[in-house]
């Protein structure tokens, strides 16, 4: 019984050696994968053939010969199916832009509210967030399109808003800007004031890193981002008008129409996304420990102070990467817009293209490209996002 | 100084000595009774009593509507619209208990109903013993399991007129139901072996049972007549079935040392992930004909079933994945010093505690992707939603409050089921966290 014998290695059959497992495994995994990729190529060409479907890219540029109702760049059924793609990506980004704008703002005022000691208030946005997240979101934009739409009055006897807005059966139609020739210095007053108050935030950040003066950077934010274009605005003789919608016979003359689809898929996706962003930020706001506050408390911050200072930094930190977890699913959903037929990328490419060029694999194909490289650029922004937040820690 | 005695001291002229008492403090306001109550719930402040009395007052004014829409202007029953187009009356309820049966079954043959309500009532049961706490049950816990469960089922499928019209064929489900629940009660079946049945043995039953087989002397009935809630039950549970095995694999997949098999399990994760799940829809429908050969067709039904479940596997593997992380290294290190191999030590060590670990995470998964089982109308097949849809614009019925009527009726529905989900899955939560909490 030495201690040699035992400690030297034991003979064992090369089948049990780790390494030589682990690429027998792997081997058998690429072999299986690679054998069903050549199946499913072969019988996808075979069958492609048989069928009389294309199987290149040469539909792209030719001519599409339908219409869509919203284009955001020029398009007429004399375009090719490749700028109907675009249109329809347009599309797409144009209802994710506003849907994450506007479902931002309703989710964090709902989760607010789900913390706040008022007890109407508190009750009534939990009910709010629990009948949004346990019901489908196509049922809510059915109902919002079938139900609550389509029943509105026709164009004749509309329902005003105010200040030019009108909603009817056709849709929202809003008041039409007239651009004078100043107007382009209103754009560049408000990028301007954009920049000044970033510039400002950093220079106000340092100084406070300096001195531990304060100072009130989101009023004088405020009013530079709007107030430098309102006094451009005022200077030049008010360069930008706006065109009332008026009504003319069975509908209105000027103004701008937003399709009720899009109203319906914008409002269905804001109220559905903001129920779950309201619980992030809820579950947000409560991952800071009551201690912070308390000390904050103590080192004598302000209310004000506490919920700027040290609040709002560390429950972004547990907001921000399930947020954008809601933006990229806000944007995928947008693809029920082929439910409701509005013209985004889904409906116009994967149905409509689709349907008349047959070439089923290369439209899947670009389609969820699409997507995926949203959902890719925004996972890197994220990481990089997360990693200059999260805790440095030993 | 400090230590003279009080009274010798002299009293030093930048001394205070108060000579009367200081005025006293007003009462507290009153933190109890319903005053009290209203003024700390309610009227806190400035901003929360304006916002209180803006919210009574929204409710104020739509509360009532509601209750007259629904309620006391709605329409109980009636053989068709008229009664339901009569200008100011609410909710057309007579409508959806006429189409009660093409909302649960579709088009499936009604004599064959009962085919249905068996298979979907011993899933029920069986999921329900996996599901259900591990432990003893008490008297209580193992009524609402042995009759609780088969009943809401039956009240939820077939429905209790069914009972009355055909109680030879219905009341026999019912029954079996119960059996079922009992038996497996009282032979106390491993977990393992129930999940065992519920995997592998119930999924090869059910398409028996619902496709039909000659040989047992059932009668054969076409996917395409299938549809309704029990459509939307079965996509959704082949989802769970299929997803929880391959979620498993994948996660493990995901987290392995051989650089191939992680590659494969992250590009299939991630891509599927990426993409929303009408794509992979369309993919399904219009590419898998395409990838097999010609006479392996895959059928209409089985195509966005596939897809789903491969949708449901790639997120159920990320919630898997969070449960393995969260099991700590000491137990993997543990296992391996015991000489247990790789399989060993998953079946035995850490896939036990990351699964029990995830379960509420698994049930949050299972209702999302029971709302995402709405979508596969997209390739027409008719789900509860779908049925619902498509009954809306009956000739017979439309009316200007139908769609209202039967969209509010599929809300009630779905969230009365995803809503006691989310409570089960809350109520785990509460439960697993009960060793670490203190």
């Amino acid at each position: 019984m030495s201690d040699a014998n035992a400690r030297q290695q034991p003979s064992v059959s090369l089948l049990y050696n780790p390494r030589v497992r682990g690429f027998l495994y792997q081997a058998v995994l690429v072999a299986i994968v690679g054998f069903l990729a050549y199946e499913a190529v072969v019988n996808a060409s075979t069958n492609m053939r048989a069928r009389g479907i294309p199987t290149d890219f040469s539909f792209w540029d030719r001519v599409a010969s339908f219409d869509i109702n919203q284009t955001l760049i020029e398009y007429s059924a004399a375009s090719t199916y490749g700028r109907a793609f675009f249109v329809g990506l347009l599309n797409t980004l144009l209802v994710a832009a506003v849907g994450v704008v506007l479902a931002t703002f309703l989710g964090f005022f709902v989760g607010v509210a789900r913390l706040s000691h008022n007890y109407v208030v508190q009750k009534l946005a939990t009910i709010y967030v629990e009948v949004m997240r346990n019901t489908p979101l196509l049922l809510q934009l059915l109902f919002i399109y079938n139900a609550v739409l389509t029943p509105l009055p026709n164009p004749r006897n509309s329902i005003s808003l105010g200040a030019g807005v009108f909603i009817n059966n056709r849709g929202l139609v809003l008041p039409d800007p007239q651009f004078a020739p100043g107007a382009i210095w209103v754009l560049v007053a408000a990028i301007a004031g954009l920049l000044l108050a970033v510039a400002f935030r950093f220079y106000a950040h340092r100084d406070q890193e300096k001195t531990g003066r304060s100072y009130p950077v989101v009023w004088i934010g405020i009013g530079l981002v709007l107030g430098l274009p309102a006094l451009v605005y005022l200077a030049l003789g008010e360069p930008v008008t706006f065109a009332a919608p008026v009504l003319r016979g069975f509908n209105f003359q000027g103004g701008v129409r937003v399709l009720p689809e899009f109203v319906a898929l914008v409002l269905g996706l804001v109220l559905y996304t903001a129920a779950f962003i309201a619980e992030i930020v809820r579950a947000g706001i409560r991952s800071v420990s009551h201690g912070q506050t308390e000390a904050a408390m103590a080192l004598g911050l302000s209310r004000q102070q506490t919920l700027k200072l040290v609040v709002t930094p560390q429950a972004m930190r547990v907001i921000i990467p399930p947020l954008t977890n809601q933006y990229l699913a806000l944007t995928k959903n947008s693809s029920l817009a082929v439910f409701i037929g509005y013209p985004d990328l889904v409906q116009v490419f994967a149905g409509t293209v689709l349907n008349q060029t047959g070439a089923a694999v290369q439209v899947i194909a670009i389609t969820m490209s699409v997507y995926l490289v949203i959902s890719l650029v925004t996972a890197a922004i994220m990481n990089s996002y997360n990693r200059r937040k999260a805790l440095v820690e030993r | 100084m400090q230590n003279a005695p009080l009274g010798t001291a002299p009293l030093n002229d930048a001394a205070f000595l108060r000579r009367e008492s200081a005025p006293s403090l007003p009462p507290p306001v009153a933190i109890g009774g319903v005053l009290g109550w209203l003024r700390t719930n309610l009227f806190s402040g400035w901003v929360s009593g304006p916002l209180a009395l803006l919210f009574i007052a929204l409710l104020a004014w739509t509360l009532p509507g509601l209750i007259r829409f629904f309620i006391i202007d709605a329409v109980w029953s009636a053989n068709d619209g008229t009664a339901c187009r009569v200008p100011g009356t609410g909710a057309c309820w007579a409508f959806v208990e006429r189409k009660l049966d093409f909302f649960r079954y579709g088009s499936y043959p009604e004599f064959e109903h009962w085919r249905v309500d068996l298979t979907l009532i011993i899933g029920a049961v069986l999921a329900a013993r996996l599901l259900w706490p591990q432990g003893k049950k008490s008297t209580l816990g193992l009524l609402a399991f042995a009759l609780g469960v088969p009943l809401f089922f039956f009240i939820m499928l077939p429905g209790p007129q069914a009972a009355m019209r055909a109680p030879l064929v219905e009341l026999p489900v019912l029954f079996a139901g119960v059996g079922l629940a009992l038996a497996l009660e009282y032979s106390r079946l491993r977990t393992a072996w129930v999940a065992a049945l519920f995997f592998v043995v119930y999924p090869v039953a059910a398409v028996l049972m619902l496709k039909g087989w000659a040989f047992i002397g059932l009668s054969k009935v076409d996917t395409d007549l299938w549809g309704g809630l029990f459509l939307s039950l079965l996509v959704a549970t082949v989802g769970i079935v299929f997803s929880l095995p391959a979620g498993v694999m994948l996660a493990l997949g995901r987290r392995s040392r051989l650089p191939a098999v992680r590659f494969a399990s992250i590009l299939f994760i991630e891509f599927v992930r990426g993409v929303p799940f009408i794509t992979v829809l369309f993919m399904a429908n219009t590419m898998l004909p395409l990838f097999v050969p010609d006479n392996w067709t895959p059928d209409r039904l089985l195509r966005p079933v596939i897809g789903f479940s491969l949708f449901a596997a790639a997120y159920m593997a990320e919630e898997i994945r969070g449960g393995l992380q969260a099991i700590s290294k000491g137990q993997t290190e543990g296992a391996q010093a015991l000489g247990l191999s790789y399989w060993q030590m998953m079946r035995l060590i850490i896939l036990p505690q990351a699964l029990t670990l995830v379960i509420p995470g698994i049930v949050n998964i299972f209702i999302s992707l029971f709302k995402d089982t709405t979508l596969v109308a997209i390739v027409g097949i008719f789900d509860f939603l779908r049925t619902i849809d498509a009954a809306r614009i009956d000739p017979v019925w439309s009316g200007p409050t139908i769609s209202a009527t039967v969209y509010t009726f599929a809300a009630a529905f779905y969230f009365i089921f995803c809503f006691g989900m989310s409570r089960y899955s809350m109520m785990m939560e509460h439960r697993l966290s009960a060793g670490r909490r203190h």
